[in-house]
């Protein structure tokens, strides 16, 4: 019942909240990213990371680092903290915390097809793959070669199964085949994972729809940035945006006829949330947007530890160690390249 | 008898009420306090301990402080049973004959309602308590001088047990059973 979920809460889920408000305790600080952003070389970077939670991962790296071996190790951090959870969860927070990797399962899911339609090696796409979307037969999925075969050889298995009824064709897989591919089976997964937080109810559920509610926006906005000037129709650009958050089902129809982004933005300063989100853009610039959303992202996501027994702080947990390995990453990538004036054009400060 | 004169008019619930013997309603009462001021307490404690438990990982140093809510949380079980002892004091046996006298209800319904009052103060105060104290626990986690502040809370939370204890001391000091004659 809502407002009564403090009475059972913590019979199942107190022990793994406090666990995870402790992760959360240990986000890199914005003193932290400035004396990250102050570091000369990878090497720099590497010592200061070793006194945050990150040393015992880094500290076993030889001498030459890439950029890549670092964000490599970050993210196994955040993998392990998700194993150790998982495996202390019970239900229904166990199924909770596995939608929050079939994101990342979908993502492998393309980049394994589009890396074969691009003839890669296999074993080389899948050390790119993300640890969290990892599931038993992934590397098969090199052998197929449209989409019914992919989801009959490999994917009726997975949890991703029930979301490939919208997309099921027998057309070759090609690029643009391949991105509806992936926007379908996303729009699936949000509208899955948004009906079983409101099966959850209570506090969840209202935490999760606003997040989730965001995610999908975004994503739709995202989408029409991308497919203006392509061969994408209306109709089928209306059909890869989800059915809830603010947007549904009026800034849909708008979304969709859209052509450039001045019209974007006209559509998106009708909604007052997102008015600040564009107000920060001057016009005909979208190259700050995906800094703007994210930081947007990372407010939310922040106001999710504000309440208390609810599973919603796992979910910003997960996002917001993300956003600090790509954090990392482009910080990494800055110095690496000598261009350190431009490190704060991406770098989004959680504390 | 003056109780059978109020029968004729009376309904048959509460025919059945007054029918039921004083000695009944004290031992309820008596069981319901100490048995409802320890559910109190335990489900606090539940509450508060998971949370502790999971934070004190992270940061040891809150283990010994944050104690102190189990602690306000035992104290509810301690009021139940000390009062429990009072109102088994006072049950008396009577006569026979006075069993039904409307003194005797009297003493009955007497020691019947203080230990639900007991009871139920308690268990909401343990309830209390202890949702008081997880979170201080995972705030005192990330910011240390919250620690007291929070705890100021608890301790308004634990004067409500103590509200029913007093209540239900006063209501018990009433029960009086007709004398052995």
């Amino acid at each position: 019942m809502y407002g009564f979920e403090a009475l059972t809460f913590n019979i199942h889920g107190g022990y793994l909240e406090a666990i995870v408000r402790g992760h959360r305790a240990r986000l890199l600080t914005a003193a932290d990213y400035n004396n990250l952003c102050q570091c000369e070389t990878l090497e720099d970077i590497k010592m200061h990371l070793s006194a945050t939670e990150y040393g015992p991962y880094l500290q076993n790296e030889p001498s030459p680092l890439h950029t890549t071996t670092i964000v490599e190790k970050c993210t196994l951090k955040l993998v392990d903290d998700y194993k150790h959870m998982l495996c202390q969860a019970t239900e229904p927070l166990s199924t909770f915390l596995e939608y929050i990797t079939y994101g990342h399962m979908i993502d492998n899911v393309v980049l394994i097809v589009t890396g074969t339609l691009h003839e890669r090696d296999v074993q080389e796409l899948l050390e790119k793959c993300h640890p969290l979307g990892m599931f038993d037969s992934i590397a098969s999925l090199a052998v197929a070669q449209n989409m019914r075969e992919l989801y009959r050889l490999v994917l009726v298995d997975t949890p991703l199964a029930p979301y490939f009824s919208d997309c099921i064709t027998s057309e070759d897989l090609d690029d643009m085949n391949i991105e509806i591919m992936r926007n379908t089976l996303y729009k699936a997964y949000l509208e899955d994972f948004y009906k079983f937080c409101q099966k959850l109810g209570g506090a969840t559920a209202e935490i999760m729809s606003d997040l989730l509610a965001f995610e999908a926006d975004r994503r739709a906005v995202n989408i029409t940035i991308n497919s203006i000037g392509t061969e994408l129709t209306r109709d089928d650009r209306k059909k890869l945006y989800s059915n809830f958050g603010l947007l549904y089902p009026y800034g849909h129809e708008e979304l969709a006829v859209s052509e450039d982004i001045d019209q974007v933005r006209a559509v998106m300063e009708k909604y007052p949330p997102y008015q600040s989100i564009f107000a920060k853009l001057s016009f005909g610039e979208s190259q700050m947007l995906d800094k703007a959303f994210n930081e947007e992202e990372v407010k939310r996501l922040c106001l999710a530890f504000d309440q208390q027994f609810h599973y919603a702080v796992f979910f910003a947990y997960m996002r917001l160690r993300e956003q600090e390995v790509r954090n990392l990453m482009w910080i990494s990538e800055c110095v690496a390249q000598n261009q350190k004036s431009r490190v704060h054009d991406s770098v989004v400060f959680i504390f | 008898m003056s109780s059978s004169a109020m029968l004729s008019e009376a309904s048959s619930w509460s025919r059945a009420l007054v029918k039921i013997s004083p000695y009944t309603f004290s031992a309820v009462g008596i069981a319901i306090s100490i048995g409802v001021s320890v559910l109190g307490a335990a489900w606090g404690i539940y509450i508060t301990g998971s949370s502790l438990i999971g934070a004190a990982i992270k940061e040891p140093r809150i283990t010994s402080k944050n104690l102190i809510s189990v602690i306000f949380c035992e104290a509810v079980a301690i009021y139940g049973v000390i009062v429990a002892i009072i109102l088994q004091t006072k049950l008396e046996s009577v006569p026979q004959a006075s069993i039904y006298a409307p003194e005797s209800l009297r003493a009955g319904y007497a020691i019947f309602a203080s230990g639900i009052i007991v009871g139920f103060a308690n268990l909401v105060c343990g309830l209390c308590v202890g949702i008081i104290g997880s979170s201080c626990a995972l705030s005192d986690a990330q910011n240390s001088t919250l620690f007291v502040k929070i705890l100021v809370i608890e301790i308004f939370g634990s004067a409500l047990g103590l509200f029913g204890v007093i209540v239900g001391i006063i209501m018990s000091a009433q029960a009086s059973w007709p004398s052995k004659v």
